[in-house]
């Protein structure tokens, strides 16, 4: 599903540059649930987004369901995306003068689905996320918790492989975080792969694996069976603080 | 393209953003409207002059006589030169020459009629006049070639002759006493152009016959068929080569014979004219590329403004045509609208202007000089105009579309 392979990425900052990612190599199969950690300017962000195919990289390759991800027009980037991805942000990323159905059935207009059709797809997704009646409400007169699940509500309607979420509970208060959390579960249940990149560990913990960055390198792996031992060194650091 | 969706899209951000959009239209309705201001003075302006022009045939050439200033085949300079009947055909034969008619001027000649009387100019002349000169006939018909044959005793009266003389009475098929000769009158004329109608039109036969007793001529009207400048001076040479021929005169005696060629002046005078067209479309020009800079300008903040947006439709698949499409459709819309506007306001001031003008011209618009006439511009062009502003509106949003469109989604999502 997702091949990478020794990527590296830096950003020119000015006369000199930054070298952010160092090497990563990633796979991740169809229905992973999988969420990357690491501290500020660990690179996760970077990863992400070049998962995304919202930012290239300088070396190394990256497949993504086959094909091979590097030097693409603009066009064909923009309709893998469309097909293939869909994105969950962290500040919720709505376009502001289009109500939730309007903003939920953007994906299908660029999919060229008839008007109508679209809405109507649009509020089956709302209904499922239970946003029925804030169909036609615009983003400001909606709470975080439903903007958020408004994006996913988005992000699912192109029917994509993948979900990426950035700092997708970033904005969120617990309770909204852990609904927001459920939904993925759900989605991912489904078949979907999720990643998510998250800096909060109960968030990580709800994954089914955790891949942590340091330093642009990616420092350890832990799996569904080692869950356990990361809860409690979790909780051990909790203590500790 | 054309979704209903895509001008949803444009209209809100026209909702939300109004003052901008206005001052937006406005500087390119201002510039359109310029324009048409000045295309509609420009109109009028060669309108009026080319009716003045109208006045009399615009190909119209009058030839007189004078004294020659070179001397010639052993003859002296100074020799007075005089026209008789068969100069006039010697023109006529001229290729290039229409309709010819020479006239013999009789100043102060006394019409009478019953106990009214006056002396009034009578031109004796041959029938083609009415055409060099444009001549209106009010009533009855003008001179006729079996008048020149027979010689008849006919007269056609300025229309200030006849009302001094008949005042309301029919003056057709009466007789006026010239030079205390009975003449029946045929017709009533009016000069266009002319507020003054005091002239009384006679065949030439007649007249010398009764009056003159002579072939003698004071000069010659003719008309001339020329398209261009040259070819108009090269009829005029041939014309003056056959009379110096005839007159033995030198044929670049200037003094010998004088003549005027109205075509010449008209061919030069509506060359001005297309000079200043060109100028006022510079203008123009000028005064909307201005409001299509502004238009561009407002755009770039625009796609500032909507980096994020952007950057979001670019995430879930946008491709870049479509975002170039959004905003140029948008620019586009906004200059066509207010250019629109500004056409509309421009052509319907320049009409008000044409309806005033007629208004105050009055009952009698072909009499008396405007040079002032029809400011309004034509359909022609205001299709072109309107193309004109829709190219504009696309110019204007290609630079900052094309900004948009490069935009990294990570870039605009990460603007705040």
């Amino acid at each position: 599903m997702i091949r990478l392979n020794n990527i590296h990425k830096s950003y020119e900052m000015g006369s000199s540059s930054l070298h952010v990612l160092k090497g990563i190599d990633l796979h991740i199969e169809q229905g992973d649930f999988v969420s990357i950690m690491g501290s500020s300017g660990s690179g996760k962000s970077t990863l992400l987004n070049i998962l995304g195919m919202l930012d290239n990289y300088d070396n190394g390759s990256y497949h993504l369901s086959g094909n091979l991800i590097a030097n693409m027009s603009e066009k064909k980037a923009a309709k893998l995306r469309n097909e293939l991805v869909g994105f969950v942000f962290q500040s919720f990323n709505l376009i502001s003068f289009k109500n939730a159905m309007e903003n939920v059935a953007l994906p299908l207009y660029y999919k060229g689905v008839p008007r109508k059709k679209r809405n109507l797809i649009a509020m089956e997704y709302l209904e499922k996320l239970g946003l029925k009646e804030w169909a036609n409400h615009m983003p400001n007169e909606m709470s975080g918790g439903q903007k958020q699940r408004v994006a996913i509500a988005r992000a699912l309607i192109s029917k994509p492989k993948i979900i990426l979420a950035d700092e997708p509970t970033g904005a969120l208060d617990s309770a909204n975080s852990y609904e927001v959390m459920d939904i993925l579960r759900e989605i991912n249940d489904d078949g979907i792969t999720v990643i998510i990149v998250t800096h909060e560990h109960d968030i990580a913990a709800m994954t089914s694996q955790i891949i942590r960055l340091n330093d642009g390198r990616i420092h350890e792996i832990i799996r569904n069976g080692e869950l356990k031992k990361f809860q409690k060194s979790y909780i051990h650091g909790l203590e500790t603080a | 393209m054309f979704d209903i969706d895509i001008w949803q899209e444009i209209l809100a951000t026209i909702k939300k953003n109004k003052m901008r959009t206005f001052l937006t239209g406005f500087s390119v309705a201002w510039g359109i409207f310029m324009l048409m201001i000045l295309l509609g003075s420009g109109n009028g302006l060669s309108n009026g002059v080319a009716a003045n022009f109208m006045n009399d045939a615009v190909n119209a050439m009058w030839i007189w006589t004078g004294e020659t200033t070179i001397p010639y085949q052993g003859m002296k300079s100074g020799r007075p030169i005089q026209f008789h009947n068969e100069d006039q055909e010697i023109v006529k034969k001229v290729s290039g020459v229409g309709v010819s008619s020479g006239r013999y001027f009789m100043g102060n000649t006394r019409y009478s009629y019953n106990k009214e009387s006056g002396e009034y100019t009578t031109i004796t002349c041959h029938p083609e006049l009415k055409e060099v000169e444009n001549l209106i006939i009010k009533e009855g018909r003008f001179i006729n070639k079996i008048d020149i044959l027979q010689k008849r005793k006919v007269v056609v009266l300025g229309t200030d002759i006849k009302q001094a003389l008949f005042k309301d009475s029919t003056a057709l098929g009466e007789y006026v006493n010239i030079n205390n000769v009975p003449f029946k009158v045929v017709g009533i004329s009016t000069e266009p152009g002319s507020t003054r109608n005091r002239n009384a039109f006679m065949p030439v036969s007649t007249a010398q016959m009764i009056f003159s007793g002579s072939n003698r001529l004071h000069n010659l009207a003719l008309t001339i068929n020329a398209e261009t400048l040259e070819e108009s001076q090269a009829i005029e040479d041939q014309i003056r080569n056959s009379l110096a021929r005839q007159h033995k005169f030198d044929p670049k005696d200037e003094g010998a014979i004088g003549l005027y060629n109205k075509l010449e002046n008209y061919i030069q005078t509506m060359k001005i004219f297309q000079a200043i067209k060109i100028f006022i479309w510079i203008i123009g020009i000028g005064t909307l590329i201005a409001g299509i800079v502004g238009v561009s300008n407002i755009m770039l903040i625009v796609v500032k403004e909507r980096t994020k947006e952007i950057g979001i439709r670019k995430a879930i698949g946008a491709s870049p045509s479509s975002v170039i499409g959004l905003i140029m459709l948008e620019s586009i819309l906004i200059t066509t609208i207010a250019g629109y506007i500004g056409l509309v306001l421009g052509t319907g001031l320049m009409e008000l202007i044409n309806y005033f003008m007629v208004q105050s011209a009055g009952a009698t618009p072909d009499q008396g000089e405007s040079i002032f006439m029809n400011p309004t511009v034509d359909f022609n062009i205001a299709v072109a105009s309107t193309l004109l502003l829709i190219i504009a509106g696309a110019i204007a949003g290609y630079i900052p579309a094309k900004r948009a469109a490069s935009i990294k989604p990570i870039v605009a999502l990460r603007d705040e």
